[in-house]
């Protein structure tokens, strides 16, 4: 025992100590942080209003254009004169507002998505307006038509209020896609370990100190405690970023957070401020009676068991192969279920309590990934538990497996090696 | 009493038999060669005793202890397929491979202390194994299999690699070492490397002990009374009942050599005295077989058997 305690202590120092893994620690933060806070800083540098020289020969809309960030000033000057100008241009011809509208919008350059939508928005607005006047509506009357339904889904055991679906969806695909790339990233790390010591010949001297499965686990360990450093690291240091950050840009957050409001109240002409304020404050209701705490301990638990049942596996390719390049028929097989619970995800998130869902979360080679999805929506204990056992379950076989493997191939050398020479080497007594 | 016995062991991977109830016995405070060709079995051998591999039959008996877990400290180990850590610090890797065996921190530092010392690397102390050059590396790597004071010392094709000048460093070492009471074993194909090393020396071929033995007792056995004789004049006159003369050469200085077996008994002394009535003798010497002659011998005898 105090011998794999000084292999786990080696895999991790030297690894730690890298200057890569610096790299990362810092670089992972910063990227975290910036994708947080990258929005922020681009909302509030766009404020810039464009103008829009509007020339209308049909009369109806003078004066009565509105978008968001843009300003418009209203011409009578012949569209062959505005043309000379460099000015950006919005030629309404007269049109019969019963049929499609067909206006121009001149430019020296591409005016972007965003901008084109926003003027269509606003024409389109007004010929509605026009229209709902004409039917002897007004804007107010169509408004109390317009109803909105809160669905509350409660669980009908506990009576809590269930998460929104949206939220839950989010954490669940970015909880299932970081164990996946965890898995594929530091698993590689195991198997380059291995094959390192392998063909550096250093395999033969440690083993004649410890036993091969105390080396293969030794790494393994080793490499897990890796990750959860880089992940605390990663953690505190985006938390760090992103509250420092957000309290100097407090105000444009607080802009932000409004003019993402007034954007949507243009957007969505029906439905009176009161009900977009309701709407608003109902998104941080449906954060309530997410189950946090769960989805962190699945987190943390699937990530754990799923790394160190796939680690075994990659260990084992590892001590198979002469080199690297030896390695892709062996990774087919273990890639193929982990690619498998990505590909579902999105079924998953259609039903997740489906039998799908339910069986891809209990087989062991996909339920890291697949629980991880589900769990955010609330899963039952059982089902929980019960994933989680087949899991640990499959860990410990896939080591021992792997571990009959490993303590053949380490000291192979120079044999072609196949799905047959793995399985011989299975069967061999030590 | 032996610091290491054999007894009977076997090893089969497949259908291919490794070793084949092998008995031996090593001598504490000796140097043993264990020799043989490629694929004879030596390294297999060398692997359960270092309990990498376990045996399938027979009983392996260290200090006259059945082999256990607790006597990975009491042997050092180098194979022959060798390395280290590439990126890993000279000092580091030391201590690492040291404290495996089982030696505590502190006095694990200090033997690194003297080693390095003793083979002028204490600069290179603090660098990466890849910085230094191959000849310092096979020093780090020798340091390494001794640095946990091993009673028992096993070197696979110990000088394949070393160059010439480091060989005999090691060589030194070695002899050294034995002489503060540990035991080596040496496992080569090159028995020409380690043959004025050995006192006592096994032959494996095709996963079976041909002989085994001390040195000087084998080649006794294996002494055939011939002698060389580097003469001026001719020597066939020699009776033809009482010696029987071979491999006649002519030297470029005019000299002539001729190999001459003694066939009833007479001394050397009576040979020469033979000789000296016939010939002008300028040289005459036993020719006595090198371990590489007997094993070619011996594998001639056995396939003869078959």
């Amino acid at each position: 025992m105090n011998k794999i305690l000084l292999i786990i202590k080696r895999e991790y120092l030297s690894r730690v100590r890298k200057r890569s893994f610096i790299i990362m620690s810092v670089l992972g933060p910063l990227l975290f942080g910036s994708i947080l806070v990258i929005p922020i800083w681009l909302a509030t540098r766009d404020n810039e209003e464009k103008m829009v020289v509007v020339k209308d020969d049909s009369g109806f809309f003078v004066h009565k254009l509105k978008a968001n960030n843009i300003e418009f000033i209203y011409t009578n000057e012949s569209i062959e004169n505005l043309l000379l100008s460099d000015s950006t241009i919005l030629h309404i011809p007269t049109v019969d507002i019963d049929k499609t509208a067909e206006i121009f919008l001149y430019g020296k350059n591409n005016h972007g998505i965003e901008f084109e939508n926003n003027i269509e928005n606003s024409i389109e607005k007004e010929i509605r307006s026009i229209k709902l006047s004409k039917l002897g509506l007004s804007e107010g009357r169509l408004d109390s038509l317009n109803v909105h339904v809160n669905l509350h889904t409660r669980n009908s055991r506990t009576g809590e209020e269930e998460a929104d679906s949206g939220v839950a969806s989010v954490v669940g695909y970015i909880g299932a896609f970081a164990i996946y790339m965890f898995i594929f990233i530091y698993g590689a790390q195991v198997m380059r370990g291995v094959a390192e010591e392998k063909t550096n010949r250093i395999v033969e001297v440690i083993i004649s100190s410890v036993k091969p499965f105390q080396l293969m686990m030794g790494k393994i360990l080793g490499i897990a405690l890796v990750v959860l450093t880089q992940l605390t690291i990663w953690v505190v240091f985006t938390t760090a970023i992103y509250t420092t950050i957000s309290a100097y840009y407090a105000d444009e957050m607080k802009l932000l957070a409004e003019t993402q409001q007034e954007q949507s109240l243009i957007n969505n002409p029906g439905g009176t401020k009161i009900e977009q304020a309701k709407m608003l404050s109902q998104i941080s209701d449906k954060v309530e009676g997410f189950p946090v705490l769960k989805t962190i301990f699945s987190f943390i638990f699937f990530f754990l068991a799923g790394y160190l049942m796939y680690a075994a596996l990659f260990a084992m390719v590892g001590s198979a192969v002469d080199s690297m390049e030896d390695s892709q028929q062996f990774m087919l097989p273990i890639t193929i279920p982990l690619i498998a619970s990505i590909i579902v995800l999105s079924a998953v998130l259609q039903d997740p309590h489906g039998s799908l869902a339910f069986w891809m979360s209990v087989i062991p080679l996909t339920s890291p990934v697949v629980m991880m999805m589900r769990v955010p929506f609330d899963v039952p204990n059982t089902e929980l538990l019960l994933s989680m056992f087949f899991l640990v379950a499959g860990f410990i076989f896939t080591t021992w497996f792997a571990g009959r493997i490993y303590r053949v191939g380490i000291l192979m050398h120079g044999s072609k090696v196949n799905y047959k020479t793995l399985w011989k080497w299975f069967f061999m007594t030590d | 009493m032996d610091i290491l016995t054999a007894k009977g062991v076997s090893k089969q991977f497949g259908n291919h038999q490794a070793l084949n109830k092998i008995n031996l016995n090593i001598p504490r405070g000796s140097i043993f060669g264990l020799l043989g060709p490629n694929g004879a079995g030596k390294t297999t051998f060398i692997r359960i005793v270092n309990q990498i591999i376990s045996n399938d039959e027979g009983e392996i008996h260290i200090n006259g202890e059945r082999l256990a877990p607790r006597h990975i400290g009491a042997i050092g180990y180098l194979p022959e397929e060798r390395g280290l850590y590439k990126k890993m610090k000279v000092g580091e890797q030391l201590l690492y491979l040291a404290r495996l065996k089982g030696v505590p921190k502190s006095q694990a530092i200090k033997k690194i202390n003297d080693w390095l010392t003793k083979f002028d690397l204490r600069a290179w102390r603090n660098k990466n194994i890849e910085d230094l050059s191959k000849g310092m590396q096979q020093k780090i790597q020798f340091i390494a299999t001794v640095i946990h004071n091993p009673g028992l010392i096993i070197l696979d094709e110990p000088f394949s690699g070393f160059d010439p000048i480091n060989a005999n460093l090691i060589k030194d070492e070695i002899l050294k070492i034995r002489d503060q009471g540990s035991t080596i074993i040496f496992s080569t194909h090159r028995m020409e490397s380690v043959e004025e090393l050995c006192d006592h020396i096994a032959l494996i071929n095709r996963a079976e002990k041909i002989l085994d033995g001390p040195k000087s007792l084998i080649k006794d056995q294996f002494r055939t009374n011939t002698f060389e004789v580097e003469h001026k004049g001719d020597i066939s006159l020699l009776s033809q009942q009482d010696y029987s003369i071979s491999n006649h050469v002519t030297l470029e200085n005019g000299m002539e050599k001729t190999s001459v077996q003694i066939k009833n008994g007479n001394s050397p002394n009576q040979l020469l005295s033979d000789l000296i009535a016939l010939t002008e003798v300028h040289g005459f010497t036993e020719k006595v077989p090198s371990i590489n002659d007997i094993f070619i011998m011996k594998v001639k005898e056995g396939s003869h058997h078959e």
